[in-house]
């Protein structure tokens, strides 16, 4: 292993940078800018069982240090996405893959999870019990650990390969849905998702976002995912995938210093969309500055 | 796409509200007219998409409306100024259904797109005649410019302060191979129902990243879900459904 790399849920990465979920696509509009095997992996566009169209028209927001998001989970459905996208994907990025998996009930994790599983292409399932932005489905299973657990528990059964859950920040207290988790057998878990969050446009006093909230990410929730990473690293014994406004090489190691195995990358793809490869290539330097000599070695360093 | 600096050779009102930007560096992958950058400005987080009104050599030229915290923080930037450009997003329009003599129509900044759509047919040997629909004489701009590309240009008036009063549907009464459009929802709604041809419409909406990763800008259509960024922003008349346009 590389002074990059790290071992997520016994799968070696060259390195811990991780394109999130609903930034990057399929990977294919960024493989033409550049070589996107750089990446450690990405975690693909979230999948549910059925195709869906996606919220109204506006979904997006700006606002300072980041922007809002109520896309709504608009993808193919699992069918579409195994014929259509995994084959495409798989000319343009040859490691394991991450699978982002969304669901409105606890069959439809089990049965989009175990679809996912079974194509060797996929090296982790991501399952995503806090998306903002869908009613009835997403965000109400990672608000209650009772019911994330259950989740976990139904996806764990289809499945050897690692399961990771992704959490929303959108609870009182993150580490008992964690927690709830690493008992029903998740392999790690990722956060933060979006924070719930909502504009006001000053002419027409109408919510920017048709959906009126939308998820917030980028800079502007940094220091937040950090926290409550920080908090669940010291909670649970499993892998902790750290996301939340990720921008540079610094905040990699500060995310790894907290406790993080891995780093997702988000909203700085939209941006910037070279952000990934930008700092991969920045990490070495910035862990000779630091005196790191493996990037591993920094994974829960906070001296508290 | 591509990502790269740009420097301001020229940031200038044209109008109370509108401005053209010309910008200064690599224009390769701009490779038809119709298409958008996305500029990043300091202070803002996410880029902003302005249609290309014309890219020659070195120069990239954008118009734009000053329509709220972005574009006016854009409209103080002096020239000098370097910028970082994604360029070449979008499809653009396609020249080839065009025929002998097309209709183009703009309402307000949407005659920016289809200043570099005129060159490029007239570069092509077609008579291009082009309608501009502004509000009032004083929002009036490139008329000339559009002339001197060898056009037959009408302007509208709302208030029918000069040209023929009305929108910009009130000069189409006439023979055309084919329509371009580019404007308010509204404005090409009324294009679309006043056209005797095909035509193709550019749509502005709120966007994410500009190319094609978030999801941010889908649009229902007849041929169904397509990102306005990647997929268009140029679209056929009959893949439109305008009750799902908001």
């Amino acid at each position: 292993m590389g002074r990059l790399g790290v071992n997520l849920c016994g799968i070696e990465l060259d390195n811990p940078v991780i394109a999130a979920s609903g930034t990057f696509g399929y990977g294919y509009e960024f493989a033409r800018l550049y070589d996107i095997n750089c990446l450690g992996t990405f975690s693909f566009k979230g999948t549910t069982l059925h195709a869906r169209a996606g919220n109204a028209l506006p979904r997006i927001a700006d606002c300072t240090g980041g922007m809002l998001n109520a896309v709504g989970l608009q993808n193919p459905g699992v069918d579409a996405v195994i014929a259509r996208e995994l084959p495409r994907l798989k000319t343009v990025f040859h490691k394991p893959v991450m699978a982002n998996v969304s669901g409105f009930s606890v069959e439809e994790y089990a049965q989009v999870s175990s679809r996912l599983a079974a194509q060797e292409q996929v090296g982790w399932l991501e399952i995503n019990v806090s998306c903002p932005n869908v009613h009835g489905g997403g965000m109400s299973f990672g608000t209650d650990p009772a019911a994330a657990a259950e989740v976990t528990r139904a996806v764990r059964a289809v499945t050897d390969k690692p399961v990771i859950l992704k959490l929303t920040p959108n609870v009182t207290d993150i580490t008992a849905v964690a927690k709830a988790c690493e008992d029903e057998g998740a392999d790690g878990v990722s956060l933060i998702n979006t924070v719930l969050a909502m504009r006001i446009d000053l002419q027409t006093r109408r919510p920017v976002l048709a959906n009126v909230t939308g998820g917030l990410s980028g800079p502007a929730v940094f220091p937040l995912a950090l926290r409550m990473v920080w908090q669940i690293s010291q909670a649970v014994k499993i892998p902790v995938i750290g996301l939340g406004g990720v921008s540079s090489a610094e905040d990699v190691v500060e995310m790894m210093l907290a406790g993080a195995t891995a780093v997702q990358v988000g909203a700085a793809n939209l941006v910037r969309p070279t952000a990934c490869r930008d700092i991969i290539e920045a990490l070495p330097r910035t862990l000779d500055r630091l005196g790191i000599e493996n990037i591993r070695d920094c994974i829960g360093g906070a001296r508290t | 796409m591509q990502q790269g600096k740009f420097t301001i050779l020229e940031n200038a009102p044209l109008t109370k509200r509108v401005s053209r930007l010309r910008l200064l560096g690599d224009c390769s992958a701009v490779t038809r007219p119709g298409q958008f950058a996305d500029l990043r400005l300091d202070g803002f987080f996410l880029r902003r998409p302005f249609s290309v009104c014309d890219a020659e050599g070195d120069c990239l030229t954008l118009l734009y409306e000053t329509a709220g915290r972005g574009t006016e923080a854009l409209r103080r930037l002096p020239a000098g100024t370097e910028l970082d450009v994604l360029t070449g997003l979008g499809n653009g329009y396609d020249l080839s259904r065009a025929g002998s003599a097309p209709l183009l129509v703009g309402g307000g900044t949407g005659a920016s797109p289809l200043y570099g759509l005129a060159k490029a047919l007239i570069a092509e040997g077609k008579a291009v005649s082009v309608i501009l629909g502004f509000a009032g004489r004083e929002d009036v701009f490139y008329e000339e410019e559009f002339r001197a590309l060898g056009a037959d240009v009408t302007v509208c008036t709302e208030d029918g302060s000069c040209g023929v009063p009305g929108f910009a549907t009130a000069g189409m009464d006439r023979p055309y191979s084919y329509f371009y459009t580019c404007g308010s929802k509204v404005m090409m709604e009324a294009v679309c129902r006043a056209a005797r041809t095909d035509g193709q419409l550019s749509f502005a909406v709120r966007m994410g990243c500009g190319f094609g990763a978030c999801m941010g800008c889908t649009l229902r259509t007849a041929a169904g879900l397509k990102r306005v960024c990647k997929d268009g922003p140029v679209f056929g008349k009959e893949e439109i459904m305008w009750e799902d346009w908001v």
